[in-house]
């Protein structure tokens, strides 16, 4: 089992996030999205670190990973797909894209592919209906799509590997 | 008609446009009278909440306690997680100047001296957008010590965000303090209330991200010139978002009362191939849907849509055209909240899943009559029987849809299915024992 331990640079950035608070507590939210950018998904041995860079418990931060979608327990894809297919995408063919993406790298709801650069979530409404329907990755959200946007959006992807 | 929170201005969100339009005024004007005043001026403008339940932001404000050696906090909500909403980002990017400055005329009319903006963690590139535009205050003076000098007032502020982590729940007040004190977003119960028991313990109030962007505007042009706009009883400008099947989806300003066919055909565009409404939802999937062919005269304002028996909720719009099928559309909302349920109430927890599965089996064609029966009775135990409004959330929809559109629903289920199940559950409670002759 490996230990996980926060670089030099993101223990100062934790730091930098505590100080927003009067207690040290709350920057476990930013705490644990900084420790995901640097281990790739949150393990229990991340969780502890967390715990003891904050003076918290480790069940504490176990409760708030277990309760937050975009805290991910397993490694996810270099390219973590996420499509809407709540309402006001639905009526604008989110399933369609849905359907499209699951097709296409033959995994379904947060599978990943065998060369683990690609994942796919099926999320809900992520404020993008007046431009639906929408695919995020990682952090980028891409709207307004067509079937043929998406199927470009996606062979960019794997052409950048 | 005048925009009051998306200025048709080019280049707005950056902070020298903004000050050379007048921004940063209204906070200097504030600080030359007292809270009581502002609070009083922004109760008289006649503002409500634009976060969903259109609550009097000033009468909120006078509930933060006078006297206290608590320190106080301010809560902007910018969770909107509400499928339907997405009118929060657009201040983030057009226009998040005119936030900050309420922010700071709202922690100095309630006395607090930090304010939090709670935003959903999928929101990275208006996280980004807003942070780079409380730097540039910082820099300029108009946050932290320098505001002292640069307002020449005692009072300063801090202004810092929050970034949530994927939870629809958070956008219920009392579940974004818990998630913003770094916990599980579990609601809490009230009474009691944030003013007197909030974040850490002390008076917090906590404001939609429109509410607090329509303050400077109040200050700057007076309470007077604000209640005229739009419905009395509701005035201001709302940030409309309509989506679905409309020819233009996109944020439109507009003052409130504006009518709901206004909206949909000559803002929006009007619907694809001119196709017949079949269903709009006014104000986010958590409000009661209204029926296409009664659309005429509807008017978009807290006041009027109760009148027609929904709600304005964030003003999201949701228009489904003819060929919508409506059980589908039903049940992804139900999926919706039973998703993000977050488990506390027995009520919602299981009753979310007893609607989506219901809802599923009447996809799959072996729905019978009883079950749109079963979907009221079980909307009705989850409403009002939770700590938070999720339950009602979660309720309303599916109610009033197979309410209002009990003859399309009908059409699609069959009276000749058995259900052994649910049927099973119903005639065991009409028949059950009394608990008294249980416990001999």
């Amino acid at each position: 089992m490996t230990t996980f331990k926060f670089t030099q640079a993101n223990l100062e950035k934790i730091e930098q996030e505590t100080k927003k608070y009067p207690v040290r507590k709350p920057a476990v939210m930013a705490a644990l999205y900084i420790a995901q950018e640097q281990n790739g998904y949150i393990s229990f041995e991340v969780m502890k670190e967390v715990a003891d860079v904050l003076g918290i418990t480790a069940e504490e931060v176990l409760g708030v990973v277990t309760f937050y979608t975009m805290y991910h327990q397993k490694p996810m894809g270099k390219y973590h797909i996420q499509v809407c297919t709540n309402v006001s995408c639905m009526l604008r063919g989110g399933y369609e894209i849905w359907n499209q993406v699951k097709n296409k790298f033959e995994i379904d709801h947060m599978g990943v592919t065998a060369d683990q650069n690609f994942s796919l979530e099926e999320v809900e409404c992520m404020g993008s209906c007046g431009t639906a329907p929408m695919i995020a990755v990682n952090e980028d959200y891409y709207e307004n799509l067509s079937k043929e946007k998406v199927e470009e959006l996606l062979d960019s992807l794997k052409g950048s590997n | 008609m005048e925009k009051i929170l998306l200025p048709e201005i080019k280049d707005f969100h950056l902070i020298d446009v903004y000050a050379s339009n007048g921004g940063y005024n209204s906070a200097k004007k504030a600080f030359s009278q007292t809270p009581d005043e502002i609070i009083d001026q922004v109760k008289k403008s006649g503002l409500r909440g634009r976060g969903g339940a259109a609550f009097l932001c000033g009468l909120k404000w006078s509930f933060m306690p006078k006297t206290t050696d608590k320190p106080k906090y301010l809560c902007i909500n910018g969770d909107e997680s509400e499928p339907g909403s997405f009118k929060d980002r657009q201040i983030f990017e057009f226009n998040p100047h005119q936030m900050i400055e309420g922010a700071i005329i709202t922690c100095y009319a309630i006395g607090a001296k930090t304010a939090y903006v709670y935003i959903r963690g999928e929101y990275h590139k208006w996280i980004k957008l807003l942070q780079k535009a409380i730097d540039d205050a910082y820099a300029k003076g108009y946050l932290g010590e320098k505001m002292k000098e640069t307002f020449g007032t005692s009072f300063s502020c801090d202004v810092y965000i929050h970034k949530g982590a994927g939870a629809y729940i958070c956008g219920e007040e009392s579940s974004l303090m818990n998630s913003l004190e770094g916990k599980r977003g579990y609601p809490r119960v009230k009474p009691p209330f944030p003013a007197q028991n909030g974040l850490w313990g002390c008076p917090t109030t906590i404001n939609n991200v429109e509410t607090i962007a329509n303050v400077p505007k109040i200050i700057e042009k007076g309470w007077e010139w604000f209640s005229k706009i739009g419905h009395p009883k509701h005035p201001g400008t709302l940030l409309f978002g309509v989506s679905g099947h409309v020819n233009k989806p996109g944020v439109y300003e507009l003052p409130t009362g504006t009518l709901l066919t206004d909206i949909i055909y000559n803002y929006a565009g009007g619907i694809p191939n001119d196709k017949k409404i079949l269903c709009v939802i006014p104000g986010g999937t958590s409000m009661p849907p209204i029926r296409g062919d009664k659309l005429e005269g509807v008017r978009m304002d807290a006041e009027s849509l109760k009148e027609v028996g929904s709600a304005i909720g964030t003003g999201g719009v949701i228009v489904m055209d003819e060929d919508t099928n409506l059980v589908k559309v039903l049940a992804r909302i139900a999926h919706f909240y039973h998703h993000e349920s977050c488990g506390q109430c027995t009520p919602c927890r299981e009753g979310t899943g007893w609607l989506e599965k219901i809802l599923k089996r009447i996809i799959a064609g072996k729905g019978s009559t009883s079950d749109l029966d079963l979907l009221i009775t079980v909307a009705n135990q989850i409403e009002g029987n939770t700590i938070c409004a999720l339950g009602e959330a979660a309720a309303w929809p599916v109610k009033f849809m197979v309410e209002r559109f009990r003859d399309y629903f009908e059409q699609r289920v069959s009276k000749e299915n058995s259900l052994p199940v649910a049927n099973k559950v119903h005639s065991m409670r009409e028949t059950a024992f009394p608990l008294a002759d249980v416990k001999n």
